[in-house]
């Protein structure tokens, strides 16, 4: 591990205002992905600030009948919610089906969505990455692995985003708040928080630098059932094969892209009548696959199938 | 020599008299674990601050290292010391013994230039602190030529050759047998490479007092231990202490030191000051041995009775280029069932893999893979229960050597499995059982190891307060040997637990081989009984040769002990009491356990048969096991919480074979995919249901002065098969290379039309 400096922010608007004047500045919440990483000096801050005790851990009803969840709330707290559990249960589902119990007591709202990829060639720095090293080249192009991406992927980066709660919050049409540099308040729909890879895999949000997560909003109670699966070998703490949150008529899908995937043209089929297994075959049309992936494929237009089944009931 | 027959007379652990033997008896170190006051050995508290060690690994598989820049590393702050194999201290030649007794040679670390494996330490680092040293081991730049790494295990079959020494073993003419038998099976299996992921990383530490070394290590055997660092060091074996007192799990993989031992002890001596050094869980998956992977063909061809005519289990596998360990998976099979006609043996590749070595049920726990599959679906081609064809096939003497069986219950096993269990529900047409988005089956295979008894030696002290001490070096890796020392400890010289202290994991006690191969118990524990006995005999005759005691002038012989008591018919004394006056100072004394000359006259296992219903999930592929269940039959059992430990411990990890673990090579680079426990799994609590091992009441005379077999690896074995045959069982689909994920699954239950 580097050696860094750390503080602890006063309040939001001085975390980010450190974040601008300190060169190689990291936000720091529940620390459950970023301190691996920098113990295998993948991530290399010079400095942190910590958030993980500004006072925006709060479940809050909006006007309008929606939530706002602090984004210092953990993972626990938000899918342990009366109000999640009761309206909002895909998104418990998938909370829990992600990581292990401690992890989700640590890990915050903010953190886990921008919690950086389980690629193994990510982690092992032996090998070149292009996250780690832009330009590096990517060693998972030629590696057999099954973790990769079947949708939105490039030559630079195949590596999936490994988060279970984001993609329940993109079914959910959530949106996001945060804190300028500038000291204003933006929001904009948490679908278009994160980045494909592009020639660019280690931008991974739009996020401008500074920028500080201050809450995630869910709108008011959507129609039509809810329902997070998850495929995976083991039955903890194990990342998506695929994994899928049907909210009504809306379909996202985890484990096949970098970033949480909203199946519009799967939604868009169904709406005009297509089976589940001919609007995944439109989603899915331009999947790449290897030989070690392209199991995603069935498997993700089974779960749909299975998940839209299970959702109506 | 001793022979089995004397191992017939009555003895305390047989007598039982206070029942201590097969109680469940809480872990004697359990309180010192849970409270975090029993050190593993990276948490030794030497007697001066230490320094800290960090190895590089190296970042190419084959090749050399060309260029070595350790500027940077050594300006870094708080670095103490920065080796390659430029400037380590000088260490003898691998392998040389200077001592010829010695029963380890010498393991030199950074010993050349030359990498013959990824993540092979090829750079140390030591520094005031943990932290300074990891942030300067990366800063050490090295160079290499690097060859293209020979990887491709399922590719390069056409290198394999026997196993050093070894021969196939044929009886009768299996191809004859094969060929003409009325129903064949003709399959392969490949298992993968798996690791070891002990809770406690190997680590070290160690410090120097005058020319004596004192180490703590993490270590399954002791001898070895302390043998091969005197070796490595150039220094006598008596120079060497070493100890390791608690470990946090073996498996096999601490069968041998590494070089965080040698390490350590080098630093030590030239900073003058203690010196720690461990594996990251990212090293212990290169740097440390595996299990290697294997194809097996297993070819069974029976009569329309069911009986087998022939048999065969050939197994390749791979080994480290400069290694010699095979992975032995078709050696079980020679032991299991009837059939006149019999082939098996191994092929070995030598590739630029780490070190393949052993780990929990080396053989059984690949074999059992294949072969135990195997039986299931022969069973359902012959339109046989899985158990009936296991019965039908069942050996009166050892199919291979004809020697009779010490004892063999396993057919006792599946029936009174089968009925705890409730197989009668087994529906043997696969799919056809629904739960919800479940498809269950049920699975069931049979479970054999060997039983081992190897030359051990203990101590046994009394003192004044009449408190018991066990000597030995001996090692508990989380097995209970502690726990059950202290019982035969207690039941032979008759005092309570709470009386009897238990010293092992020391170089400088009697010497016993140590954990592994399930020996461990039997051994260790024979040992015990025997200087408890001899204990016993020195505290008789002091007792009957002191005038002031009561029971003086009375004979040695019909002395008894039981509460704390030394008797001879109504006369009695406390045994404190008895010390005391009569020899202040305590009394020690040593025994000794060999194995008997005429052992080998008995084919002697162990047996078990494992039973498991799962669900599939049809939509996913996903399997999850609902419940499992384990009959063992394994001589008597000398604590009935810890043996179940073992045994279950053992059906998780079959469950992780069947199911999870496996670490893929990339050939590219020789270095394996799965570097930490994220990437690597292993089967966790929420994939396991119902778990119970259940162990039949057996004494086997043969095995051991009490009666006793181990249970370490007994578990492990067949476990897997078991899971594996209820996936076919819930939903007709086969997949014959482990583990058996998603992604392999899921073609097969498509094509079902699932």
């Amino acid at each position: 591990m580097k050696p860094f400096t750390y503080e602890r922010a006063s309040d939001a608007k001085a975390a980010v205002q450190a974040a601008v004047e300190t060169p190689g500045a990291r936000f720091i919440a529940g620390g459950t992905n970023l301190l691996d990483l920098m113990k295998l000096e993948i991530e290399q801050p010079q400095h942190l600030i910590d958030v993980g005790r500004l006072p925006m851990a709060t479940i809050e009803d909006t006007a309008d009948g929606g939530l706002r969840i602090g984004a210092m709330a953990s993972n626990t707290k938000v899918a342990a919610d009366a109000r999640v559990r009761s309206r909002y249960r895909v998104l418990s589902q998938a909370i829990v089906s992600g990581a292990s119990g401690q992890l989700r007591n640590k890990a915050s709202t903010g953190g886990n969505l921008l919690q950086r990829t389980r690629c193994p060639y990510f982690y092992d720095t032996s090998k070149p990455c292009n996250k780690r090293q832009p330009g590096a080249g990517c060693a998972a192009l030629e590696g057999h692995i099954r973790e990769s991406a079947i949708l939105g992927a490039s030559r630079a980066c195949i590596a999936v985003h490994p988060s279970d709660m984001a993609v329940a919050l993109v079914a959910l049409d959530a949106s996001v708040e945060t804190l300028t540099p500038s000291g204003e308040t933006r929001s904009f729909p948490l679908m278009e928080l994160h980045r494909l890879p592009g020639e660019t895999p280690h931008l991974e949000t739009h996020l401008i630098p500074g920028e500080l997560i201050t809450a995630v909003v869910l709108p008011p109670l959507p129609e039509g059932g809810q329902q997070y699966r998850k495929a995976r070998d083991r039955a903890s703490y194990a990342t998506a094969h695929a994994s899928v949150a049907v909210v009504g008529g809306r379909i996202a899908l985890g484990g096949l892209a970098h970033k949480p995937w909203r199946a519009a043209d799967a939604e868009a089929a169904l709406a005009s009548g297509a089976t589940a297994e001919e609007a995944m075959g439109v989603e899915l049309k331009d999947a790449t696959l290897r030989d070690e992936n392209a199991f995603k494929v069935p498997l993700a237009t089974r779960l749909v199938a299975a998940t839209l089944r299970e959702a109506a009931q | 020599m001793s022979s089995v027959q004397d191992w017939e007379a009555p003895n305390p652990v047989k007598d039982n008299r206070s029942g201590l033997i097969g109680k469940g008896v809480d872990r004697y170190e359990g309180p010192l674990k849970v409270t975090g006051a029993a050190p593993y050995a990276y948490e030794v508290t030497p007697p001066s601050p230490p320094a800290y060690g960090v190895m590089v690994g190296a970042e190419i598989a084959t090749g050399r290292i060309t260029g070595v820049d350790t500027v940077e590393a050594e300006a870094a702050p708080g670095v103490l010391a920065v080796w390659t194999h430029r400037n380590v201290p000088a260490q003898p030649p691998r392998g040389t013994k200077a001592h010829p007794r010695s029963t380890s040679g010498s393991r030199p670390a950074l010993e050349s230039d030359r990498v013959t494996y990824f993540g092979q330490p090829v750079a140390f680092v030591v520094a005031d602190t943990l932290e300074n040293a990891t942030a300067a081991a990366k800063l050490v730049r090295l160079t290499y030529t690097a060859a293209d790494p020979d990887v491709d295990f399922p590719h390069r079959l056409d290198a394999a050759g026997m196993p050093p020494g070894e021969q196939d073993t044929e009886i009768g003419d299996f191809e004859a047998g094969f060929a003409a038998s009325d129903v064949k099976l003709d399959e392969t299996w490949t298992t993968p490479i798996q690791n070891h992921c002990q809770m406690e990383p190997c680590a070290s530490v160690a410090w120097w007092e005058g020319g004596k070394c004192i180490a703590h290590t993490s270590v399954q055997m002791v001898k070895p231990a302390q043998h091969g660092l005197a070796e490595t060091l150039g220094i006598g074996r008596d120079d060497v202490h070493l100890l390791t007192r608690y470990i946090g799990g073996g498996f096999g993989g601490k069968g041998q030191t590494y070089d965080d031992l040698t390490l350590a002890a080098l630093a030590a001596r030239a900073l003058g000051r203690p010196v720690k050094v461990a594996f990251t869980r990212q090293q212990m998956m290169h740097g440390t041995i595996h299990r290697p992977a294997t194809i097996q063909r297993v070819r069974l061809g029976a009569g329309a009775d069911g009986r087998l005519n022939a048999m065969s289990l050939m197994t390749w596998t791979h080994c480290q280029r400069d290694g010699a360990f095979t992975e032995h998976a078709s050696n079980f099979a020679r032991n299991l069932y009837a059939a006149p006609n019999r082939l098996t043996g191994h092929r070995l590749v030598k590739l630029d893999l780490p070190h393949a070595g052993a780990m929990r049920a080396p053989g059984e726990a690949s074999g059992t893979l294949s072969l135990e599959c195997a039986m299931d679906e022969l069973a359902e081609k012959l339109g046989l229960d899985p158990i009936e064809l296991r019965i039908r096939n069942e050996p009166e003497v050892d199919p291979e050597n004809g020697r009779p069986f010490s004892m063999r219950q396993l057919v006792r096993c599946m029936k009174e499995g089968a009925q705890l269990f409730g197989w009668d529900r087994r529906l043997p047409t696969p799919g056809q059982v629904r739960d919800g988005r479940w498809l269950v089956g049920l699975g069931m295979a049979a479970a054999i190891r060997g039983n081992f008894l190897l030359p051990a030696k203990c101590s046994f002290s009394v003192d004044a307060d009449g408190v018991i001490t066990v000597r030995q070096g001996m090692t508990d890796i989380g097995t209970g040997t502690y726990t059950v020392l202290a019982q035969i400890a207690a039941e032979t010289l008759g005092v309570p637990l709470g009386k009897v202290v238990v010293e092992i994991g020391d170089s400088e006690l009697p010497p016993a081989p140590g954990s592994g191969g399930q020996f461990g118990a039997a051994t260790a524990g024979s040992a015990a009984l025997a200087a408890g006995m001899n204990l016993r005999q020195a505290i008789a005759e002091l007792a009957v040769a002191d005038p002031g005691s009561p029971l003086h002038g009375g004979d040695p012989n019909a002395v008894t002990f039981q509460d704390g008591v030394v008797a001879l018919e109504n006369r009695s004394e406390t045994l404190a009491e008895l010390v005391r006056r009569a020899a202040p100072a305590g009394l020690t004394v040593e025994g000794e356990i060999r194995p008997a000359q005429d052992a080998q006259k008995w084919s002697q296992q162990t047996y078990g048969a494992h039973f498991c219903e799962v669900g599939v999930d049809p939509v996913s592929g996903e399997v999850r096991v609902r419940r499992m269940l384990g009959v063992f039959a394994a001589g008597r059992i000398l604590n009935a919480k810890t043996a179940r430990s073992q045994l279950t411990g053992g059906m998780i990890w079959g469950v992780a074979s069947a199911l999870h673990e496996g670490n893929a090579p990339d050939l590219r680079y020789g270095s394996l995919l799965g570097q930490d426990l994220g990437n690597y799994l292993v089967t966790v609590q929420a994939d396991v249901g119902e778990l119970d091992a259940i162990m039949l009441d057996e004494v086997d005379d043969k095995a051991n002065p009490m009666g006793i077999k181990g249970v370490g690896e007994l578990g492990n074995s067949g476990a897997g098969a078991a899971v594996a045959n209820a996936i076919y069982n819930a939903c007709g689909v086969r997949v014959r290379d482990y583990p058996i994920t998603p992604d392999k699954l899921l073609p097969g239950l498509i094509a079902k039309g699932w």
